[in-house]
């Protein structure tokens, strides 16, 4: 394995791991919160357990985001030091914006966790939105680096140096908009699902619990109206993509030949060697009218660069048709849940709408990772786009090999606990005589 | 004042809160390892009571600290991490399993020995993390860690800077400290007398070898990093400085033999705010001896002033968030123990 590789799937790996907790870290704190809210306005004891049980989860996670996240932070010069010499101070400011963000989550999580008879319940509310917030604003302007790096903005280049460097332009880039209301949406989307799942499955083991019922029912609502957002955001991601980033583009459409009229290719897989995409699905013209409004436009194909500049296409392809495929499932399920309530009146808690919730409750988190493989992998060569290659800016240290098997290791340890713990603090129904009273009320 | 060196300011009071916050929690593992004797159990209780609600905050003056030192000074970021690749690695690592154990100890079966694996992991991973980091200011101050200053390039190896005695006698000496502040606050975080009597003597203990192991520092340094060593022994505010940093080390060391534990606390935070601020001024204005120095690896301006607006808004709701913390979770405990007889 060169070094170079060792480096990209070490920050692969640390990522990924990374994203699961920070989607976490938005979401979870928004739960809490709605839920808390509606024991204080019911005083239904079983709004209460529910948030303490979420907090529980929350508080698990929340440590393993912030250990994780902390790793991050040294791998960005561990890894990639003659990447930071120059971008760090362009992309200085989201990252400064963050730290305080993490301070705010940090503090006030600690707050809600060991404040319940410290503060009043009110108050003890009020840190639950305080944590929301900040956990939505830290990922906010965590991609708004990652953006810069898909359409760096706000310097130039002189001699190896950035100059003339403006960090509000550089944080407000291109593609910084997009990215985030896509990251933004994905996050709650995913954990609602997760969520969703979890309580589903508790549900057609134990049908009665109000305690589950309560807490599909907020998760649900939130699924519902985030899986439709979620749709229309992509598509403006991908429009801005189009523009910003052709290559790009064409990789994760497989897009190999500029054509006018391009057709939207359902699945299929690339062939680099043909250069070809077979078995795909194809709807003549779609994407040229997607990305460009007109079904006849011109769209560019990854023959517009040469061998080097492309990035690996079936990964890419792949991991696009998997992100769609998944938000449209979630999608199917979610409107199909809406619309049994609307119907019936009730919560859909038949089995087999159960079972669907529980088959779908992974997907969000898939997509989220297939997601970010899109964008990372679409961009190489390049680290940030058509300035600086990623083969440059890698460290000089030798054996990278040894972190990225121990970092692996170490993170499949934890996973393996992490979900032991949650089954246990979380997913378990709690045999409250409440939980009853509620059922049969 | 120009950017630079305010934020070379802030930088450094970054690591004085850090080692004041995060530093006690390190040295909380230290104490649940050592923990013995009747009141053992209690002993961990106790700690796990102190760090529960901070520890995370506390962790966040590090992430600052990165994120400043990569905006503001690239070029020592760059050269740090790629020099220190091996002793910041384990240093995560420390980080990693420090803060997932604790967690997990907290919400784990309610099994003793399940609780004792957790306890274990975190107490090792505590000592680890500080060791490594006071390693890696070791090797900044060396000297040992060159560059060359036309091209940026680093020409010194990946190993030679940290693996010497003089970082692991700084590293030592960083985990003394931790061990140090950890005690002393904890005597205040206690009303059972057994406790804090059994803190005060841990923090007797911490602070002699503390003294011992800043002595041995200062001797390996004649050889292992020569730039500070005379800063230290030439520098005309050089005695004044490790005069009164001797005194108040002494003081803290009275006022816990006296058993006043507030003004020992007192003390010892201003112990602890010394030696850091002296680690500062001896490499000023180096930020890796020798190269790399504060001008020479600085962003531009434009940039730096917009990180001190940036920070300047970001403090006005940090301080008043931290002091709340604060007040909630550590006042109490503090006028409990001064009203008990
Ligand atoms: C729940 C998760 C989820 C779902 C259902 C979708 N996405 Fe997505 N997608 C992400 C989660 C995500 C992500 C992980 O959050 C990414 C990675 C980077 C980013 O900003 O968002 C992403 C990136 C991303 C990109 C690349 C952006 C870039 O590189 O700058 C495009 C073009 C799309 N998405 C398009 C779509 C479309 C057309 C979808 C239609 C169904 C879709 N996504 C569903
Ligand atoms: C703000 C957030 C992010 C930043 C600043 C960032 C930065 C980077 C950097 C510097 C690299 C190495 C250089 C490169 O390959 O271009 C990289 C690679 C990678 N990252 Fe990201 N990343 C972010 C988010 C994510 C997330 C959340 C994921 C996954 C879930 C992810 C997945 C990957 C993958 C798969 C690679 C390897 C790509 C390859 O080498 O082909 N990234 N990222
Ligand atoms: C290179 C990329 C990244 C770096 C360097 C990074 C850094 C960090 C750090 C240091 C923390 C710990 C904060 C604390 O102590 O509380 C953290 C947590 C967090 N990160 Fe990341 N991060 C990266 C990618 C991402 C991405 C892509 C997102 C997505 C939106 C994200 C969202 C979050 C959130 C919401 C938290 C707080 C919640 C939690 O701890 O679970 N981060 N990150």
């Amino acid at each position: 394995m060169t070094n170079l590789l060792a480096a990209r799937l070490d920050m692969a790996v640390s990522l990924a791991f990374h994203i699961v907790f920070a989607a976490a870290g938005i979401a979870m704190p928004l739960l809490m919160v709605v839920s808390e809210w509606l024991w204080l306005r019911t005083r239904d004891p079983v709004y209460l357990e529910l948030t303490k049980r979420w907090l529980r989860g929350t508080a698990i996670l929340f440590a393993v985001g912030a250990v994780s996240g902390t790793v991050l932070s040294f791998e960005l010069g561990l890894l990639w030091p003659r990447f930071m010499r120059w971008a760090g101070p362009v992309i200085g400011m989201p990252f400064s914006l963050e730290g305080f963000a993490f301070f705010l989550e940090a503090i006030f999580i600690g707050i809600y966790i060991y404040g319940w008879d410290r503060v009043r319940p009110l108050t003890h509310w009020l840190a639950g939105v305080v944590i929301a917030v900040s956990g939505c604003v830290s990922g906010i302007f965590v991609v708004c680096a990652n953006a810069w790096m898909n359409t760096p903005a706000g310097f130039r280049m002189a001699g190896g140096e950035a100059v003339d460097i403006r960090p509000f332009a550089a944080m407000l880039n291109p593609a910084a908009f997009q990215q985030v209301l896509h990251m933004t949406i994905a996050a709650y989307l995913a954990i609602a699902f997760a969520a969703a799942g979890i309580h589903a499955w508790a549900l057609r083991r134990d049908p009665g619990n109000a305690f589950h019922r309560r807490a599909l029912a907020i998760v649900l609502g939130i699924a519902a109206v985030c899986a439709p957002l979620q749709l229309v955001s992509g598509d403006v991601s991908a429009r801005q993509v189009g523009h910003a980033q052709p290559v790009k583009l064409a990789a994760l459409e497989g897009q190999w030949r500029t054509e006018r009229g391009a057709p939207l290719r359902i699945g299929g897989i690339p062939d680099e060697r043909t250069e070809t995409t077979r078995h795909a699905i194809e709807i003549p013209g779609m994407l040229s009218w997607l990305v460009h409004g007109d079904r006849n436009a011109e769209l560019k194909g990854l023959d517009q660069v040469p061998h080097a500049d492309r990035p690996p296409v079936t990964i890419t392809h792949l991991a696009f048709q998997l992100m769609v495929a998944s938000g449209t499932a979630m999608l199917v399920v979610a409107l199909l849940g809406a619309f049994l309530w609307w119907r019936r009146r009730a919560l859909p808690v038949s089995r087999w709408y159960l079972g669907l919730v529980v088959l779908a409750s992974p997907l969000g988190l898939v997509a989220i990772e297939a997601g970010w493989t899109v964008t990372e992998v679409g961009r190489q060569p390049w680290i940030v786009y058509g300035i600086m290659r990623t083969r440059d800016a890698v460290t000089p240290m030798p054996g990278i090999a040894v972190p990225l098997v121990v970092i692996a290791a170490l993170y499949l340890l934890l996973a393996g606990v992490v979900l032991t713990l949650l089954r246990r603090q979380v997913f378990a129904s709690p045999g409250m005589a409440a939980a009853r009273r509620g059922a049969r009320r | 004042m120009t950017p630079q060196l305010l934020l070379g300011g802030v930088l450094l009071a970054a690591m004085v809160l850090y080692a004041l916050g995060a530093g006690a929690d390190f040295g909380g593992g230290v104490w649940d390892l050592l923990a013995a004797g009747r009141s053992g159990e209690r002993q961990r209780a106790a700690i796990a009571h102190a760090l529960g609600p901070i520890w995370e905050a506390n962790h966040v003056w590090l992430i600052l600290i990165v994120v400043l030192l990569f905006v503001c000074f690239p070029l020592a970021f760059a050269t740090i991490t790629t020099a220190l690749h091996v002793p910041l690695t384990l240093m995560l690592i420390g980080i990693v399993l420090r803060g997932a154990a604790f967690t997990f100890r907290t919400y784990d079966r309610d099994d003793v020995r399940v609780k004792r694996r957790w306890s274990r992991v975190f107490a090792i991973a505590s000592i680890i993390t500080p060791v490594m980091l006071g390693v890696c200011a070791g090797a900044v101050l060396s000297g040992r860690i060159r560059v060359d200053p036309a091209t940026s390039v680093m020409t010194s190896d990946f190993v030679t800077p940290w693996l010497a005695p003089f970082p692991f006698a700084v590293g030592l000496f960083a985990l003394a400290l931790c061990s140090f502040l950890a005690a002393t606050y904890l005597t205040l975080e206690t009303t059972d007398r057994e406790l804090r009597r059994a803190f005060r003597a841990r923090a007797l203990g911490a602070a002699i070898a503390a003294g011992v192991l800043a002595w041995v520092s200062f001797l390996l340094a004649r050889h292992g990093a020569p730039a500070m060593h005379h800063g230290l022994s030439s520098r005309a505010w050089s005695l004044p400085f490790q005069v009164t940093t001797g005194l108040v080390a002494l003081g803290a060391l009275a006022a816990l033999w006296q058993e006043r534990y507030v003004l020992a606390r007192a003390l010892a935070i201003a112990q602890v705010t010394l030696v850091v601020c002296g680690w500062g001024f001896s490499q000023f204005p180096a930020l890796v001896v020798p190269d790399i120095t504060i001008a020479n690896a600085a962003a531009p301006d434009s940039v730096l002033r917009a990180i001190l607006w940036a920070l300047a808004c970001g403090a006005v709701v940090l301080f008043p968030s931290l002091w709340w913390l604060y007040r909630l979770f550590k006042a109490g405990a503090a006028r409990e123990s001064r009203t008990e007889p």
